[in-house]
């Protein structure tokens, strides 16, 4: 089970904000999901090796040749807030 | 005759005959378009006076007897895929108002092989869904039923091209999103190998999982779009370095001799029972042609959806922290003095809706400290058996057969309250993505409702060609009725 | 009770790649902010990640030059966490399965050896760069560094004081500067080091609560650093406190180190196997292939020209402090034979010049031929050593070869006895009462009498004749 509290510390890791009421919704339906996964609990895995590629395949490269780049005005032309080339943000406290 | 709802081998010949030029089937798509897309809203962004341009274009470089696979043909794709200088949106908030500077590799090989966009195609936001009723901008309609959804994610790609809005598109599939509103579109959908077409461009889901495959009014073009959009890619390091055959070689081969799968896993309660009696007909139908139907069994298909719940989402949860409100897309402050953690939670809860909220909350959760073991770790263990399952049947099948929903398209506003009944909803395609297997979906008849139902066809690594041969065989020699939505 | 510390290092060395680790964007530092971007750096929306071959082939290299088993198979992974100048929100590196592990260094401290432990070598992506300002409620983000190829090295915790750690940084440094895989540059960040380290009371097996220490930009701030750490763990452990696990930023203004308690939360990184990229394998041939091209390592290098050239130790470790100063210095030996003679002019005189203007060997104007023909000059007696040091001013200055100089300002050696003889006769005639005081046994006046003749002749007498034929006359 997934606890609320949990649900707000996952949330925040996501950097995702939930109103109390939100909060509530997806902890009982994370607990709906989670739930049903648990199934997998069912299946021995003993020694069988995680599949994280479909297909097997190894060693692809790059040569080290510069490209050109695309510039700044590409860029920066999404950016929401820009100053001098740079993309602004709220001030970051260190 | 209108051109609109012509495949693209029938429109080729007639451009080469000069029977009739790109300009009137771009307009004879926009006049359809005019027409139908307030009802069945297939797009999120037209591309009429691009489209128009490009096809005077492209009729100059006919008469000059330049022509290409694709010269003239109105396509669609579906707005997951980048587009230089057009806004793609992937069908959230978030991304609203981006504009790439890059076109992704599916889209530079379409253009190059003279195709013409005719748009953006809604899709679920992020492709997190199966009915497209999570796109941030519209919700699309089923041709066949406007009050039921078309199916997801890339539904807008499938409905435009079972309403003629385009002449064939493009969409992608991470867990059915390709295949199952084929199905409920009645069109013909296939979800390539993983690594056969080219992921550059394609803004992720689930990297793991994510394929690009053509929707087709038939299989031949089917065969002609894979043609064009498959092959390696340095681009993408998951693309994969083999060559690609001729596909249109395999469509009037014939399959005799074959042994088709059947798994018995597949046919569980709670099919309907018309899809259930449409696949009966259609195995008979395929036993007709020569083929040998058997069972096979693959004993993890009742984990896939649990484990796909699983890498799905952890996959996504890691590709969806890029939109963070710094360099593209939304950015939502409440102004005066905020801080950058504030900026990050109120973007990102304001960009993404509920489906892609819970999604990366499962991700981030499965992949936390304490339970990456138990979540991910397991799933991708439960993967490799799902993956072993289908090498061990390929062993004594050519092909798999299944249907492609358990059900034929629901009510549009059905499920969204209860995202499980929407997950198992996948139940049948999302296997196919855990092995990384080809898959077709090709109409294979109707409800007395009137709602298409597709037959759902899976085959080794790389035997697409497979695919194409044995729904090209059913296809033709298939009594089925073939119908138009009447929209 | 007496405390010992424990200590480990994590370097990230930045790669001396032309292009960036997963994209075709250029490495070079300085540019325009946001130049050197493209959409792969940028983050943007669908765009994917291709490994650089030179990347690996370089880590391989330093995976060498530390003795480390390299894995034969081994993959990215990706480490989630937010900020801004993180594009992608996460950070492509290697978890479980880094390209090399179980490798080592050995140091010298204080004439002591001793083998510092390697766990592992991975490649990673660095990040951008984060511009505060202080006038405005804003920081800016620069993405020309995010992507531009790191290798960590992660220590063991081997180290039990500060020079230890300083000589062991200074090794790796070395290698990885005389590998042409890291330019070193600590002010600009392409080799930074953090530490880690605790105190133990001597004796006990059990490592302590460790700190970790960041923002030493410099080989003396990290021993600083660690110095302060000690000294301030050490209070707290005999005022019978304990020692938090945080993260401490050095102060270098302050001399102090900071706790980043309260603004730092506590990381779950949520690392898992990047889908985008495909494992590397590495076959025994390609490792082969590297192994060839590697140079001699200072180590290697030092021992050699103690054994070799016959210097002391200390002269070796000095004249290998680079390669272009080990080279120079073995093209000189070569072309005047003299080792020892050739040491201590590239140590003296070559080096004394150089860092007096803060200019490196291969930029000296005196080239090795030059230096070896002014050593031969001196050997064969054309000139004296204390001429030589005018003649080697002046090559330094203008970059003329010293025949030219010598030629020129008249400095060959004078070693016609007849002209010695005439000059020290005039030497002792005209000090009557020293030459008395010389026979009454007053020996230490010979001296005198050797700068007098050196005097007469502007220092161009050859100081061996005019001993021997001063004596003879003293005698007399």
């Amino acid at each position: 089970m997934i606890t609320k509290e949990e649900v707000g510390h996952v949330a925040h890791l996501a950097r995702l904000h939930f109103s109390e009421e939100e909060q509530d919704k997806f902890t009982s339906q994370l607990n709906d999901i989670l739930t049903y996964i648990d199934k997998l609990n069912q299946v021995d895995t003993a020694g069988i090796p995680p599949t994280t590629h479909a297909i097997s395949l190894n060693n692809a490269f790059r040569e080290d040749v510069v490209k050109e780049s695309i510039g700044r005005d590409l860029a920066l032309t999404n950016a929401p807030d820009e100053k001098g080339s740079c993309f602004r943000v709220p001030k970051v406290i260190e | 005759m209108e051109l609109s709802r012509l495949t693209i081998h029938e429109l080729q010949e007639m451009i080469k005959k000069g029977e009739t030029t790109s300009s009137d089937i771009v307009e004879s798509v926009f006049k359809r378009i005019d027409a139908v897309e307030d009802k069945v809203r297939s797009y999120i962004t037209l591309l009429r006076d691009s489209a128009l341009e490009e096809a005077q274009q492209a009729d100059r470089e006919i008469k000059k007897g330049n022509i290409k696979t694709l010269s003239g043909i109105p396509i669609a794709v579906k707005d997951i895929m980048c587009t230089r200088g057009v806004r793609t949106t992937c069908g959230s908030r978030i991304l609203h108002n981006y504009v790439p500077p890059y076109d992704s590799t599916v889209v530079m090989k379409l253009r190059e092989a003279g195709a013409i966009f005719v748009g953006k195609a809604n899709m679920d936001e992020f492709a997190m869904g199966s009915s497209t009723e999570t796109s941030y901008f519209e919700i699309t309609k089923n041709p066949w039923d406007l009050e039921r959804i078309p199916g997801g994610s890339s539904g807008g790609s499938a409905a435009a091209v079972a309403a003629d809005e385009c002449i064939a598109s493009l969409g992608s599939d991470t867990g059915g999103s390709i295949r199952q509103p084929a199905a409920l579109c009645g069109v013909v959908g296939l979800k390539p190998t993983y690594g056969r077409v080219s992921r550059f461009g394609l803004i992720a889901f689930a990297s793991s999982l994510d394929q690009i495959g053509p929707f087709t009014k038939d299989v031949e073009d089917c065969a002609i779009l894979m043609n064009l959009i498959a092959g390696h890619d340095p681009m993408d390091s998951t693309s994969v370095p083999t060559s690609v055959p001729d596909y249109r070689e395999y469509l009037s081969r014939g399959i005799a001799g074959w042994t088709v799968g059947i798994p018995k896993e597949y046919f569980i309660e709670g099919i309907d029972p018309e899809v259930s009696g449409a696949i009966e007909k259609a195995i008979k139908e395929i036993e007709g042609l020569g083929a040998k139907c058997i069972e096979v069994s693959l004993p993890h298909t009742d984990y896939c959806v649990a484990a796909y719940y699983i890498v799905a989402p952890a996959e996504a949860s890691s590709n969806l922290a890029r939109y963070d409100g710094v360099r593209y897309g939304l950015r939502s402050e409440s102004g005066e003095g905020e801080d950058l953690l504030e900026m990050y939670k109120r973007t990102r809860s304001e960009g993404f809706g509920a489906e892609v909220k819970r999604r990366i909350m499962i991700g981030t959760y499965a992949l936390s400290s304490g339970y990456y073991d138990a979540y991910y770790k397991k799933a991708s263990q439960v993967r490799t058996l799902i993956k072993r399952d289908f090498e061990e049947s390929f062993k004594k099948c050519d092909v798999i057969l299944t249907p492609t929903t358990p059900t034929p398209a629901f009510k549009i506003g059905e499920k969204t309250d209860d995202p499980l009944q929407m997950y198992l909803s996948d139940i049948f395609t999302l296997s196919a993505n855990l092995a990384g297997i080809p898959g077709i979906s090709v109409p294979c008849g109707y409800t007395k409702a009137g709602l298409p139902i597709g037959l759902q066809l899976l085959a080794g690594h790389f035997e697409e060609g497979k695919l194409i041969q044995i729904a090209s065989a059913y296809e033709k020699h298939s009594k089925t009725e073939k119908r138009r939505p009447e929209i | 009770m007496e405390y010992e510390p424990v200590i480990g290092l994590e370097v990230h060395a930045q790669l001396l790649t032309e292009t960036k680790i997963f994209c075709s964007c250029s490495t070079k530092f300085g540019a325009a902010p946001n130049s050197h971007t493209c959409p792969i750096c940028l983050g943007m929306p669908g765009v994917l990640p291709v490994m650089n071959r030179k990347v690996v082939e370089y880590t391989i290299k330093m995976a060498l030059a530390t003795h480390c088993r390299i894995n034969g198979e081994n993959s990215f992974a990706r480490k989630n966490y937010f900020y801004p100048d993180l594009p992608k929100g996460y950070q492509i590196s290697q978890y479980a399965y880094p390209l090399a592990e179980d490798g080592y260094v050995d140091v010298e401290t204080n004439g002591e050896k001793k083998r510092i432990g390697i766990t592992r070598i991975h490649m990673e992506e660095d990040a951008g760069k984060l511009v505060h300002d202080e006038n405005s409620p804003s920081s800016y983000v620069n993405l020309n560094r995010a992507g531009v190829p790191l290798i960590e090295i992660v220590s063991e915790p081997d180290m039990r004081n500060t020079e230890e750690a300083a000589d062991y940084l200074r090794r790796l440094h070395e290698i990885l500067v005389y590998l042409e895989i890291c330019d070193g540059n600590m002010e600009e960040g392409s080799f930074r080091c953090d530490a880690n380290i605790s105190l133990r009371p001597k004796g006990e097996d059990k490592f302590g609560t460790r700190a970790e220490l960041k923002n030493m930009n410099s080989f003396r701030n990290v021993q600083r650093a660690l110095e302060y750490e000690i000294k301030r763990q050490q209070y707290i452990l005999e005022s019978g406190g304990e020692v938090v696990q945080e993260t401490r930023l050095w102060d270098d203004s302050q001399g102090v180190t900071h706790s980043m308690r309260g603004k730092e939360e506590a990381h779950d990184y949520r690392y898992f196997p990047d889908p985008d990229l495909i494992p590397i394998v590495i076959s025994g041939e390609w490792i082969e292939k590297v192994r060839e091209t590697l140079p001699e390592l200072p180590l290697a290098k030092r021992e050699r020209f103690v054994r070799e050239y016959d210097i002391p130790p200390y002269d070796a470790g000095v004249l290998t402090a680079s390669r272009n100063l080990a080279d120079y210095y073995e093209e000189t030996v070569r072309l005047c034979g003299r080792p020892k003679i050739a040491s201590n002019w590239v140590m003296g005189d070559v080096l004394g010049h150089l860092n007096e203007e803060k200019r490196e060997i291969k930029d000296c104007t005196v080239r090795p031929p030059a230096l070896a023909e002014m050593i031969k000059l001196i050997e064969d007696g054309t000139i004296s050593g204390k001429i030589a040091k005018e003649v080697f001013e002046d090559m330094y200055k203008s970059g003329r070869s010293p025949k030219e100089i010598i030629e020129e300002k008249g400095l060959v050696q004078i070693t016609d006895e007849d002209t010695l003889q005439k000059a020290i006769e005039e030497v002792l005639e005209a000090s009557p009462s020293q030459v008395e005081q010389y026979k009454g046994g007053k020996d230490k006046l010979f001296g005198y009498f050797v700068g007098q003749v050196m005097k007469a002749t502007r220092g161009k007498a050859n100081p061996k004749l005019v001993n021997e034929l001063l004596k003879k006359m003293l005698a007399d």
